[in-house]
């Protein structure tokens, strides 16, 4: 029972801090509250409905396709709303109220399209690309993708795949943020927005990037929402921004490292609770994130608080 | 006349007086009431985002409080209604005062934190480990005390109270100390004000309306799910409401309400998601565009807003 919750919490925490990294990026380098962060994690499961119900293929491939899609149009959404909102006078408090607008429209859209349906995937179809290769090229024999042991413990294959993935984005983007350029710069926007202007840095460019891959990364983790929340409605959107919220202040900020710690904690503590204590464990996120708030209030984030 | 009459006579006083005649001529008395409910929850945040410059993004919080002090005083101890209104009123200061040290937060962290604490006040009442005492998941009902006649002259006096404190705080020096904290703490303490104090004030004053009129509306509706009194439209509708007309004003939030409340009813109930998708684009282009709100069309030219 608790090395189940143990290994189960950490399987979880890794695909939680991929649907907190994102939001972690976009507050970070802008000061922006994306309140459609969720949306963007119900886009990225429509993606995945998409490209199982139309082409038929295992829904990893919606993994690149989703991270693409949202890159482009998060560049696009960014040169189309953010520099007016930082000309205003108090951006950080508009942004809630603008980001909470973007989430209306596309939760009303989605649903103009789709219905209100509850929509899932079998779980079976994700991760079968790998049976493939390994009877085409390694001829083995196909066996169903059965639960996957670990400590002796057996877990659905969906969730080892999307703690894997996530693993493997969060990498990426520690890769992004301290291996190449364009993360030095960024890094250096997130520390000092202004100093970084005075040096000359392109910090409109260096935003609609962070920006783009926050969204990419939102939807690259909705693409697995399906197998972890067992189903997604156009309705998703607004819990899952609650949750990310609470993933992202557990960690620290500009640091993905910091998302990922946060993330794991989180999934530990949510499946400890779930596992002994179940009637309780919805207040749990809320709790929590209540409880660092107050309790780690300066350096949160890394943001100074008003002293009052 | 001093300013603090002429607003109390002809912005309050005509408000309440329509809204005391319309039943006896308008038929759908539920739409009347929401539109009540919500003049006085827009005019409970801004007294809370407009004088002190925090966003309450869970305000619902004191509403549902406030309908749940009522819920369990008529259910426990049968009290009459009236009082039970006051006892949610009082749930809502409660709250607030449980919640006062979010005050320390700024920005976006106060938001999402009382984001958090709405939620979390709705997953505790809700919980069917509770079912003793709020009836969990089940949701209440109170057809002893049901009387929407009365519930709507309370519900009116509700918003008479609520309107008078905003009327005192745009006419006197406590509400101007206000606005002088929210533009810049520092600058205000060193004048002599006192910072904490004054926006713990207003937080619970805002948190009182809210408990109030969570009170008021148990009592209208008489039969209700945690859902529904905790629903975040509530928090979000007063917000854009009170942020459309401009907030830091009297007549700005009752203007937002009965343009966009209106715009709701006529076309919200039968095409929902239409509704949705019309209300997100126009809080966008609020933001972007109009971010002082519709007042800010008079201002600039150089009117007087009061």
């Amino acid at each position: 029972m608790l090395v189940y919750a143990l290994v189960a919490g950490v399987l979880f925490g890794l695909y939680f801090s991929l649907v907190g990294i994102g939001l972690n990026l976009v507050f970070g380098v802008m000061r922006i509250v994306n309140l459609a962060h969720g949306d963007f994690l119900m886009l990225g499961a429509f993606v995945a409905f998409g490209v199982v119900t139309l082409a038929g293929i295992d829904p990893l491939f919606a993994v690149p396709l989703a991270f693409v899609i949202f890159l482009l149009s998060g560049l696009l959404l960014y040169w189309v709303l953010v520099p007016r909102l930082q000309g205003s006078v108090n951006p950080e408090m508009l942004s809630i109220i603008l980001f909470f607008g973007l989430s209306q429209v596309i939760e009303a859209v989605t649903t103009i399209f789709f219905g209100t349906s509850e929509r899932s995937i079998q779980s079976r179809l994700l991760g079968t690309v790998f049976q493939t290769i390994k009877v085409k090229l390694f001829g083995g024999k196909p066996d169903g993708s059965g639960p996957i042991q670990i400590f002796g413990q057996g877990f659905p294959a969906p969730w080892v795949i999307a703690a894997v993935t996530s693993l493997i984005a969060i990498a990426l983007v520690y890769v992004y943020l301290y291996r190449t350029r364009l993360g030095t710069l960024t890094r250096a926007v997130m520390s000092r927005r202004d100093e970084a202007l005075a040096t000359g840095i392109d910090v409109d460019r260096v935003s609609a990037a962070a920006f783009g891959i926050g969204l990419g990364l939102a939807s690259l983790a909705g693409v697995f929402a399906p197998f972890m929340f067992g189903s997604v409605t156009p309705a998703f959107g607004a819990d899952a921004t609650v949750t990310s919220f609470a993933i992202v202040v557990l960690g620290s900020l500009g640091n993905p490292l910091g998302t990922a710690l946060g993330g794991v904690v989180y999934g530990v503590c949510y499946m400890l609770v779930q596992t002994y204590l179940s009637s309780w464990a919805d207040l749990l996120p809320y709790v929590l994130l209540i409880f660092i708030l107050l309790l780690r209030p300066s350096g949160l984030l890394g943001r100074r608080v008003r002293v009052a | 006349m001093p300013s603090i009459l002429r607003h109390l006579l002809f912005i309050v006083v005509p408000l309440i007086a329509v809204f005391a005649v319309l039943p006896g001529v308008y038929q759908n008395h539920l739409l009347l009431f929401n539109f009540v409910i919500f003049l006085t929850l827009a005019q409970g945040v801004n007294i809370i985002y407009g004088f002190t410059g925090y966003l309450p993004f869970g305000y619902v919080g004191f509403f549902g409080a406030g309908a749940y002090g009522f819920a369990i005083m008529v259910m426990h101890y049968q009290s009459p209604a009236i009082i039970a209104v006051l006892v949610g009123g009082l749930v809502g200061v409660a709250l607030g005062l449980l919640l006062t040290p979010l005050l320390r937060l700024s920005g976006a962290y106060f938001a999402i934190a009382n984001l958090a604490a709405s939620l979390a006040v709705l997953h505790f009442v809700a919980n069917p480990a509770l079912e003793n005492i709020t009836r969990g998941p089940y949701g209440v009902s109170l057809t002893g005390t049901f009387n929407p006649n009365d519930a709507y002259a309370a519900a009116l006096v509700v918003l008479t109270l609520t309107l008078a404190a905003v009327v005192y705080l745009k006419n006197s020096s406590f509400g101007l100390a206000l606005q002088a904290v929210r533009e810049d703490a520092v600058s205000a303490s060193m004048a002599g004000v006192s910072v904490v104090k004054m926006r713990v004030i207003a937080w619970l004053a805002s948190a009182l309306v809210a408990g109030l009129a969570g009170g008021v509306y148990a009592w209208y509706v008489s039969v209700f799910y945690p859902d529904n009194v905790f629903s975040g439209d509530f928090s979000i509708f007063a917000i854009v409401f009170a942020l459309f007309g401009g907030v830091a004003t009297i007549t700005g939030p009752i203007v937002g309400v009965i343009i966009l409340y209106g715009v709701y009813n006529l076309i919200g109930f039968t095409t929902p998601q239409y509704f949705q998708l019309i209300y997100g684009l126009l809080i966008m282009g609020l933001v972007l565009f109009l971010p002082a709100g519709l007042v800010s069309l008079a201002t600039r030219r150089g009117w007087h807003v009061p």
